[in-house]
This record gives C-alpha cells, sequence and structure tokens, in this order.
C-alpha cells in the first residue's frame, strides 16, 4: 500500500517536472520567426558600448553585401534601475520579444557593489537557459593546438551563479549552488538536440559528481534519464578535473563529443577551449532561451581602442553565423564563413592587431566583402 | 598570539624548491625520530598507488634512506572505513605520510572522498603543487614555472548538500576569513622563501560577491604585508584562457579549492601530464605527500605502466620537508636525469618502458653518481 502511494506520488511529481517545461517533445529552443513585410526578418542589434559599435557596423557592411534577408532593428540596453533591481528597459525587452532573435556586442559592466551584470541580466529576463560555445582553430591564427574541434554547452540559468550568499557570521561566507532537475533536463535535452543538429553523435556530461554528490549527481542522473529519449547518441561522463587535463593535453579526442555541464564548470572550460584556439576574439557564442536566443561576442568592449577603427569584429561576425543557422538561413551562413575563413588566412595584411596583423576594422570588412 | 604562533611554523615548514638548508620547525611538532630514522606512514592507495610506491621504496632502500615505512593500505572501493581511520591514526602519530590517491565513488550512495576527509581530518589547508617544465619532456608550452597554492579544507568541498524538495539541491560553498587568510599568508610567505616575486589570487569575485569576494579581500590585506611581493588577482575563466595560451606569466597562484583543482590539472596537462607533477598537503601539524595532480588510474592499475616520477619527486618532496636535504636532491637529480636522457619514457609520455623499467634507470643513475 505504502510503495503504492509512494508510486502514485511520484508519477505526481514527474507530471509537474514534465508540466515545468514547455513542448518537452518538441524542439528546444527552435526559431519561429516570420518575415515581414518587405520579406525579411527583423533582428534586434545591440550595438553594445566601447568597440561594440564599429564591429557591428563590420557586420552590417557584409551582411548589406551578402544580401543577407534581415532588417536590423537597433535598441540601446543601457540598465535603468525597476523596483530597486537591474532591468532593461522596455523597449528593447519588447523587440527582443517580438523579432525573437538579437545580435549583441559587448556591454561594459559598471562596477559597483551589488550591480548586477547586465549579461546576467539579460539571461534572466529571456530565460536563456543554454549558452553554446564552438571552439574551431582558424587557419591564419596559430596557436600551441591546432585542430581544435569543441562544442560546449553550459547551463546559464541556476548553479553557482543562482546569486544566493550569505554572511554566517562575521568572516563566514556561504554560497549556495543551486541545481534543479528541470534545468538540468532543459539544457541537457538542447545538448542531445544541439548534437543531432551539427551530426555529433555523442554528448559528454562533465561534472564533479565525485565531490558534489547530490548537487552534481542530480545533473548527471538527469543525463542519464533524458539519454534513453536518444538511442542514436551515445551519452558519455567525465570529472571535470580529467577533463581539463585532457583537453589541454590533447583536444582531439573531443571533436566527435559536444559537452554538457552546469554554469561555473561551462563557464571556465568554454574560455579555456577559446584559449586554445586564440581568444576570445575569435569565439563565437550562442544564447538560447525558449522563446528568444541571443548571439553575442564574449570579449570586453575594449575602451583602449574604441573608435580608432582598429577592434576585431570576427567573434562577432562568427556568432552572427550561429545566428543565421539558428534562423535556418545555412546557405548565407556558409557564404559569409568561408568569407570571413579565407580573409583570416589570407596573412597579417588583413587581420586587425589583436591578431598580430596590421589591418583597419574597415579593412579588414572590405576583405571580407571582396572574397563573398 | 595562537595565531601568529600558528602561522609562523607553518611558513618554517615549507617546502622547497632547491634551497637545501633544514626546515627549522619548534619541536613540538616535529616528526617523530627513533634511532636516527623517522616512522612515515605510506599509504599507497588505489589504482596505481601501490606500483609507483614501491617504486619509491625500492629506491629508498637502495639509498639507505633513514625511513621506516609504517604502510596502511586504505581503499576506496567499497565502503569500509577501518584501513582509512587506521590511517589516520597512523599520520597523527607520526606527523608525516607519503600517499597515493584513494579513488571516491560518484554514486550517490557511494561514501564522501577519503582524500578530501583525511585533508579535513588533519587540517593540512595548504596543497602545493609545483607546475615546472622539464628538461627532456617536450611539450606545447615552453619555459612554464608556476607554483599553485591551493586551500585545501572548505569551499565547494564543504561536502553540505541537501535536497529541498525532489528535484531541487542546494550545495553550500563555505569561504571563511580565517582560513583564506592562513592560505593567503602561506602563499606569501612561499613566495618569499622560494624567491618568486608575485602572487595572483583566483577568484570569481565577479559572480560570488559575497564568497569570493572574501577570499580575494583577504589575500589583498594579507598581501600588504608583504612590500617585496606583487599581488595582483585574476577571475578563474581568464586565468583559465591564459594558462593555455600564455602560462609564463605566473608565478605563485593562491586558489580557492575547486579553482585549485582546475588549474592543476590545466598546469599539469602543460607540462606533461599528472605523471610527472609533484605536490603535498601541509598544516600546522601534519604535513602529507602526494602526486600535485591527483589523479588514481583505475583503469592502468597493475599494468606496471604508470610513470611513478610524480610519486619518486613527491618522496623527495617530503625528505626535503624533513631536513634530509642531500638524500632529497640525489634522488630527485637522478629521476630528472632520466627524464632528460629520454631513454626510459613510461607510456604516458609516449613511450614503452614500464614502472620497473624507470624505477631501474633512477637507480642506475643513483649508483654512478
Amino acid at each position: 500500500m505504502a510503495s503504492r502511494m509512494l508510486f502514485k506520488r511520484s508519477l505526481l511529481q514527474a507530471s509537474v517536472l514534465r508540466n515545468s517545461i514547455r513542448h518537452a517533445s518538441s524542439n528546444v529552443a527552435a526559431y519561429n520567426g516570420k518575415k515581414n513585410a518587405n520579406g525579411k526578418y527583423t533582428v534586434t542589434m545591440i550595438e553594445g558600448d566601447g568597440i561594440g559599435v564599429e564591429i557591428s557596423q563590420a557586420v552590417k557592411d557584409i551582411y548589406a553585401a551578402a544580401g543577407v534577408p534581415i532588417e536590423w532593428e537597433p535598441v540601446d540596453v543601457t540598465p535603468i534601475i525597476k523596483d530597486g533591481r537591474t532591468a532593461i528597459p522596455d523597449v528593447a525587452i519588447e523587440s527582443i520579444n517580438r523579432n525573437l532573435v538579437a545580435l549583441k556586442g559587448p556591454l561594459a559592466t559598471p562596477v559597483g557593489k551589488g550591480h548586477v551584470s547586465l549579461n546576467l541580466t539579460l539571461r534572466r529576463t529571456f530565460n536563456l537557459f543554454a549558452n553554446v560555445r564552438p571552439c574551431k582553430s582558424i587557419e591564419g591564427c596559430a596557436t600551441a593546438y591546432d585542430n581544435v574541434d569543441t562544442v560546449l554547452i553550459r547551463e546559464n540559468t541556476e548553479g553557482e551563479y543562482s546569486g544566493i550568499e550569505h554572511v554566517v557570521v562575521p568572516g563566514v561566507v556561504q554560497s549556495i549552488k543551486l541545481i534543479t532537475r528541470p534545468a538540468c533536463e532543459r539544457v541537457i535535452r538542447y545538448a542531445f538536440q544541439y548534437a543531432q543538429s551539427i551530426g555529433k553523435t555523442r554528448v559528454l556530461v562533465v561534472h564533479k559528481a565525485s565531490i558534489m554528490k547530490m548537487s552534481d549527481g542530480l545533473f548527471l542522473k538527469t543525463a542519464q534519464d533524458i539519454a534513453k529519449e536518444f538511442p542514436d547518441i551515445k551519452l558519455e561522463s567525465e570529472i571535470l578535473d580529467n577533463t581539463c587535463l585532457r583537453m589541454v593535453t590533447d583536444p582531439e579526442p573531443y571533436k566527435p563529443v559536444v559537452m554538457v555541464m552546469p554554469n561555473l564548470y561551462g563557464d571556465i572550460l568554454s574560455d579555456m577551449c577559446s584559449g586554445l584556439i586564440g581568444g576570445l576574439g575569435l569565439t563565437p557564442s550562442g544564447n538560447m532561451g525558449d522563446k528568444v536566443s541571443i548571439f553575442e561576442a564574449v570579449h570586453g568592449s575594449a575602451p583602449d581602442i574604441a573608435g580608432k577603427g582598429l577592434a576585431n569584429p570576427t567573434a562577432l561576425l562568427l556568432s552572427s553565423m550561429m545566428m543565421l543557422r539558428h534562423m535556418k538561413l545555412n546557405e548565407y551562413a556558409d557564404k559569409i564563413e568561408s568569407a570571413i575563413l579565407a580573409t583570416l588566412a589570407s596573412g597579417p595584411a588583413n587581420i586587425t592587431r589583436d591578431l598580430k596583423g596590421t589591418a583597419s576594422t574597415k579593412h579588414y570588412t572590405e576583405q571580407v566583402i571582396s572574397r563573398l | 598570539m595562537l595565531r601568529q604562533l600558528s602561522s609562523k611554523s607553518v611558513s618554517s615548514g615549507l617546502v622547497r624548491n632547491s634551497t637545501r638548508s633544514a626546515t627549522s620547525i619548534s619541536d613540538v611538532f616535529r616528526p617523530k625520530k627513533y634511532g636516527g630514522t623517522y616512522t612515515v606512514t605510506l599509504i599507497p592507495g588505489d589504482g596505481i598507488g601501490a606500483e609507483v610506491t614501491d617504486s619509491v621504496k625500492e629506491i629508498f632502500k637502495a639509498e639507505n634512506v633513514p625511513i621506516d615505512w609504517e604502510t596502511i593500505n586504505v581503499t576506496g572501493v567499497g565502503n569500509k572505513t577501518e584501513a582509512f581511520n587506521e590511517s589516520v591514526l597512523s599520520l597523527k602519530r607520526n606527523k608525516i605520510g607519503l600517499k597515493g590517491i584513494l579513488f571516491t565513488p560518484v554514486d550517490r550512495s557511494g561514501h564522501a572522498s577519503f582524500n578530501v576527509a583525511l585533508r579535513q581530518e588533519l587540517d593540512i589547508f595548504a596543497n602545493v603543487v609545483l607546475i615546472k617544465s622539464i628538461p627532456g619532456v617536450n611539450t606545447r608550452h615552453k619555459d612554464v614555472d608556476f607554483a599553485l597554492i591551493r586551500e585545501n579544507t572548505e569551499g565547494e568541498y564543504s561536502g553540505l548538500e541537501h535536497q529541498s524538495v525532489s528535484g531541487v539541491v542546494e550545495s553550500l560553498k563555505i569561504i571563511t576569513r580565517e582560513k583564506s587568510e592562513r592560505i593567503a599568508r602561506f602563499a606569501f610567505d612561499f613566495a618569499l622563501k622560494n624567491n618568486r616575486k608575485l602572487v595572483t589570487c583566483i577568484h570569481k569575485a565577479n559572480i560570488m560577491k559575497l564568497a569570493d569576494g572574501l577570499f580575494r579581500q583577504t589575500v589583498r590585506d594579507v598581501g600588504e604585508e608583504y612590500p617585496g611581493i606583487e599581488c595582483k588577482d585574476m577571475i578563474v575563466d581568464n586565468a583559465s584562457m591564459q594558462a593555455v595560451s600564455y602560462p609564463q606569466q605566473f608565478d605563485v597562484l593562491v586558489l580557492p579549492n575547486l579553482y585549485g583543482s582546475i588549474l592543476s590539472n590545466i598546469g599539469s596537462a602543460l607540462v606533461g601530464g599528472p605523471g610527472l607533477i609533484p605536490g603535498c598537503n601541509i598544516g600546522t601539524e601534519y604535513a602529507v605527500f602526494e602526486p600535485g595532480c591527483r589523479h588514481v588510474g583505475l583503469d592502468i592499475k597493475g599494468k606496471d605502466q604508470a610513470n611513478p616520477a610524480a610519486m619518486i619527486l613527491s618522496a623527495s618532496m617530503m625528505l626535503r620537508h624533513l631536513g634530509l636535504d642531500d638524500y632529497a636532491t640525489r634522488i630527485s637529480d637522478a629521476t630528472y636525469k632520466v627524464l632528460a636522457d629520454g631513454k626510459v619514457r613510461t607510456a604516458d609520455l609516449k613511450g614503452k618502458s614500464s614502472t620497473s623499467d624507470f624505477t631501474r634507470a633512477v637507480l642506475n643513475n643513483l649508483e654512478k653518481m
């Protein structure tokens, strides 16, 4: 009798959890945008601070030259204080909600006590639960590593970034890492679907469940449950320490997998992977939500070179390629991407200073356009 | 007063990179010596532990190192805790130990990590890992030379977790000023004694403003007492990126527990892998030496394939800690010579030699010295 009750209860819990994820069976984070009256898609453009203006212009110029059916809707996301909390202006929120997709340059987070970063605010406002970070070696940008080709998906809403912290007594702080099954399910299911969409056959969960048995244990257990929905994809798991060690020794074995992990590990490892291919100036990033998705350059706003025409727009450009593919505009993505890669491979005269080249933003942009 | 006393004894018990002078620990804290020999607790551990500690035993025997081993066979496989408790008692008696890595199960019903429990029980709070390019071992990165000082007893490894309701778990990370202060002091003392000029605090205070904020601020405060040493800080994701692109910029890193685990693994990959990295855990009263990059190596257990260099070098660090510097230098020189010659290479360095081949090569070098 008791066990039957228990069974009933767990069924109930399961259905509650299931309801908490909309469209569990359909594709997570799919793009459902429609063309406007001009036959084009409208995309929100958050140019950002510092060099954001210049690199956004480069994207616009290249898109115009390539004839991409996109109209940009620029918005300002300078934060406002609403009910005592950091918030995004309503106009910006409406724009993104309407267009379902946005491209975002770097934002300078004002340094000060208690100020929530704008990036974090954006993720929370639009519930952008998965951060997708592919890293691929780029010809012309040599590092100690060749042939890097990794994809990392990071849980973007909870974990160590829950923001729940308190001082127990002076000098003793507790910081709470929060792991919930619905958030794990959502990001892990997305990872499996992403693996399918790019033709990879393995999903690798990176965790530290040896030490954090309950929290990371829940993440791992959820992955094992979700894996049953995807019989054609193999689930593997690896302890964080081993991933760090093996990846830095030789990234080659990570080619066939899509990695998925809790927030902090994803933050650290995604930047580490960027380091393998030459830094944040070359790394694209996408933040996927149930309804909207925001693609962004993850590097800083580089105030020291802002306005001088020296900035490298590659990261924002490559992020916009992810955006085009998300919008199923693959042919444009392929065309522009090969022009970008050809330009980067064409020698120091055509690449920017951060890549040890001599080109200005404008020259680089022209070179990409000439190769379209 | 008490804090002063303990921090003093910590700083004097530091491992030395290459300096030869004997350590000067006050007698209460000294490992016990009877009839001219020290008794050292030996915990071979799981995986490759038995093979690589055998290598150390063989070398120590050949060199007549004045040490008696008190071997305790602890294992993390299964759920037995008797041997573990015995090892803690043994370490409390002898105050010094050499240890392999104990396996930790991933499943939730499994026991908590014995490795972590041991460090917490003995309060061996400072984990020292030396990441240095080794002549003869060619990797993608050249001239790497930095030390990681990792807080070993709190942070994300507090072991405090609970399930609020089904499907919602909270895991507590604990950061205290007291423990942050003593690890910071250890790091600056280490820098001072080893002639290093820069201590970088690794943190994520932009997100964990209170916890990592406390750690960062404490390191800064302690740093002000060391005017000759530069004190910087760096966010952990940036540090990981910098480590794989420009690791030469690092000198001494001081880190909370989890970030220490991440960066010691990245660091070991930069210079040739866990088979080469020595390490130790030091507290006010006890010291346990173990490979710096803590990998258990269950997959190659018993195959005579493991690289014993990390364990041999950890053991020679231990000899320095005991003031047996001449033995330490001979053994580490002989080991580095095997690596420099490059003829005997274990599988981790893409060679075909066995663990016993490596041991024999070290012994041969010692005979010629």
